[in-house]
């Protein structure tokens, strides 16, 4: 288990409060491109391919699919 | 339509073969007089096989098709005697740059460092390409080449194929030991054996228009994704001889490829491309692609190669150069196994090594595919996320496709590699092609590839070092005389008096290069394969370490 899954953000609400705002102002469209510019600048910031792996699995776990 | 060049047509000869009642038998028959056949056909007979080479048509490629020769293939070239024509009648070039929409969003050089003899790249028209080879074909005792000579039907038996040959003659019959199929992406041979390349094809068509113009672009490689003259699409621009540009156009799948090809459809598109300056339309294809293979390129006695045996996507100019890879890297082996050198499974790893090379070339050609043309709504999020990001951090032009260009395959799990004993660093690893440097010797080599020669290869390192030790000397002796002969390359550096040993040769690092590259310290020795890939290396020379790496080299159970 290379991901933490327990809390790491020192200030949770700030953070999650940080996200959503920066979406303000957005188009669907718009946002999908943000959120894609974030997860390959995280990517790169976190690095590790197991870390990585982890994650998209975890992500993509709980959501059907055919 | 061609104004810079016009097909020759060669004539059609009568074989004595054709008149000879049965089927004659010959040695080793290549089909299809490509650059992968003319390679192999010029390699086998710098070896001393005599080779018969047919070819069903009467020209060289119509059309510019594979234009991107790389640093390898050139390499490989050189070894061959076609090396500088190539170099000096194409166009080098090692940069690239890649535009996102108007902008240039980043440049990269695939060979940043000095020292090496050849470039990334040489541009040249595959028809040029073919003319170089043929006229070194021309000067070689040992190539039967037939032209109109087309392979109909092929029966494979234990010691080899027979061939029915059509030519305007009519038919006959060939018998050879070994069969060689270089006869392109819908190869008859393989279709005539019921073999058959397996992959995926991509939902996508291209448009290659070349034009001749007096334009002040640099010789690089540009690749533009949705630019604003070709929207929603990706365009590719490369330099060729004689002010021939190639540009490529991608068009999506609903284009029709009739419409498409029409001068009154091309010129308004290139038009938008190249604004007001003047152009000469040249050559139009619309082409679309797949990535597929062979299960194995060995089936007994009959081998395939280049594009019969394994097709890629074009982005990366992995096709012509994976070919002559294979060419260089099957030569040697039959060679040996014809003249009775080697045992016959050192053919097996033809199969095996250049799987290995067509697997890596087919997921780097597929990887390019999937990001030129995304093919779900996210994928293409993603990927305009990334070029959005690749014009100011760098760790997103590394994610950027645009096509990984052609690198020679390192045979790193290959049965024909001994493991190292001591630790070395740097990219010389078993397996890998043989790293270029420049060296001065009395002979007038400029460069250590060209000193390695095609034959096996001991390069030995020893410094500043103005004599021999005698068990040196007497090894290099030894190497030399073996029925299977090494020849050792002394490496020294500048300022060493030492002179040739017998059946050795002394060659100066000139710049300190090699001895970075190969990572050398004094007593340290590079055993190279024929086709100058490293098969082992030590930090001392031992005789016996050397003939066994040789005998494993060539899959042969005992040392000579």
């Amino acid at each position: 288990m290379k991901l933490k899954t327990d809390s790491n953000l020192p200030a949770p609400d700030d953070f999650y409060e940080t996200l959503i705002a920066m979406h303000r102002d957005l188009t669907d469209e718009q946002s999908q491109f943000v959120n894609a510019r974030l997860i390959l600048l995280l990517a790169n910031h976190i690095g590790d391919p197991e870390a990585l792996r982890e994650a998209m699995d975890k992500a993509r776990a709980e959501v059907g699919g055919p | 339509m061609l104004k810079t060049h016009s097909n020759p047509h060669f004539p059609y000869r009568r074989s004595p073969d054709q008149d000879s009642g049965e089927p004659t038998r010959h040695a080793v028959v290549i089909v299809g007089a490509g650059p992968v056949g003319l390679t192999l056909a010029i390699d086998l007979a710098q070896r001393g096989v005599s080779v018969v080479l047919l070819d069903d048509d009467d020209t060289v490629s119509v059309g510019s098709r594979a234009v991107c020769h790389a640093k390898r293939s050139l390499e490989i070239l050189d070894r061959l005697g076609c090396g500088d024509e190539v170099v000096r009648r194409g166009v080098s070039w090692s940069v690239g740059k890649v535009f996102f929409h108007d902008r240039q969003i980043y440049a990269f050089n695939l060979l940043p460092e000095a020292g090496h003899h050849r470039p990334a790249f040489v541009n040249l028209q595959q028809y040029y390409f073919e003319e170089l080879l043929l006229d070194r074909v021309s000067e070689l005792p040992g190539i039967d080449l037939r032209w109109r000579h087309g392979v109909s039907e092929v029966v494979a038996a234990d010691a080899g194929a027979r061939l029915t040959v059509n030519t305007p003659d009519g038919e006959y019959q060939l018998d050879c030991d070994w069969l060689i199929a270089c006869d392109g992406a819908k190869s008859p041979v393989r279709h005539a054996l019921g073999l058959e390349s397996r992959g995926q094809v991509f939902r996508d068509r291209f448009l290659i228009a070349d034009v001749l113009m007096k334009a002040d672009y640099p010789t690089e490689r540009w690749f533009w994704f949705d630019p604003p003259f070709h929207p929603g699409q990706s365009t590719l621009l490369h330099r060729q001889a004689d002010n021939v540009w190639r540009i490529d156009f991608q068009l999506g799948w609903d284009a029709d490829p009739e419409v498409e090809k029409q001068p009154e459809k091309v010129l308004p598109r290139l038009k938008q491309m190249l604004g007001t300056r003047e152009f000469d339309l040249e050559w139009v294809s619309v082409y679309t692609f797949t990535c597929r293979r062979m299960e194995r390129f060995r089936h007994g006695r009959v081998f395939f190669a280049g594009d019969a045996a394994h097709q890629l996507s074009p982005f990366g100019a992995r096709g012509a150069n994976s070919g002559i890879q294979d060419a260089d890297n099957l030569a040697w082996k039959l060679a040996l196994v014809v003249q009775g050198s080697a045992p016959e499974a050192l053919l097996e790893t033809y199969s095996s090594e250049r799987v290995q090379a067509a697997d890596e070339n087919i997921l780097n050609s597929t990887r390019a595919t999937d990001f030129i043309t995304p093919k779900s709504a996210v994928s293409k999020v993603f990927r305009d996320a990334t070029l959005s990001l690749a014009e100011h951090y760098p760790f997103a032009r590394k994610l950027v496709n645009s096509g990984r260009l052609s690198q020679p395959t390192v045979y790193a799990n290959s049965p024909l590699n001994t493991a190292d004993l001591d630790g070395f660093v740097g990219a010389m690893i078993p397996g890998a092609p043989a790293a270029d440097a420049p060296v001065e010797s009395t002979r007038g080599y400029g460069w250590l590839l060209d000193a390695l020669g095609g034959e096996f290869a001991l390069l030995y390192y020893c410094g500043t070092a103005d004599q021999l030790p005698r068990r040196i000397i007497e090894a290099i002796t030894a190497l030399a005389r073996d029925e299977l002969a090494i020849r050792v390359i002394v490496l020294t550096l500048p300022g060493s008096g030492l002179a040739n040993p017998e059946g050795g040769e002394v060659l100066c690092d000139a710049e300190g290069l090699a001895a970075v590259r190969y990572d050398l310290r004094p007593g340290s020795c590079y055993l190279l394969r024929p086709d100058q890939h490293v098969c082992a290396r030590w930090r001392w020379l031992d005789l016996e370490h050397i003939r066994k790496a040789r005998a494993r080299a060539i899959q042969a159970s005992e040392t000579a």
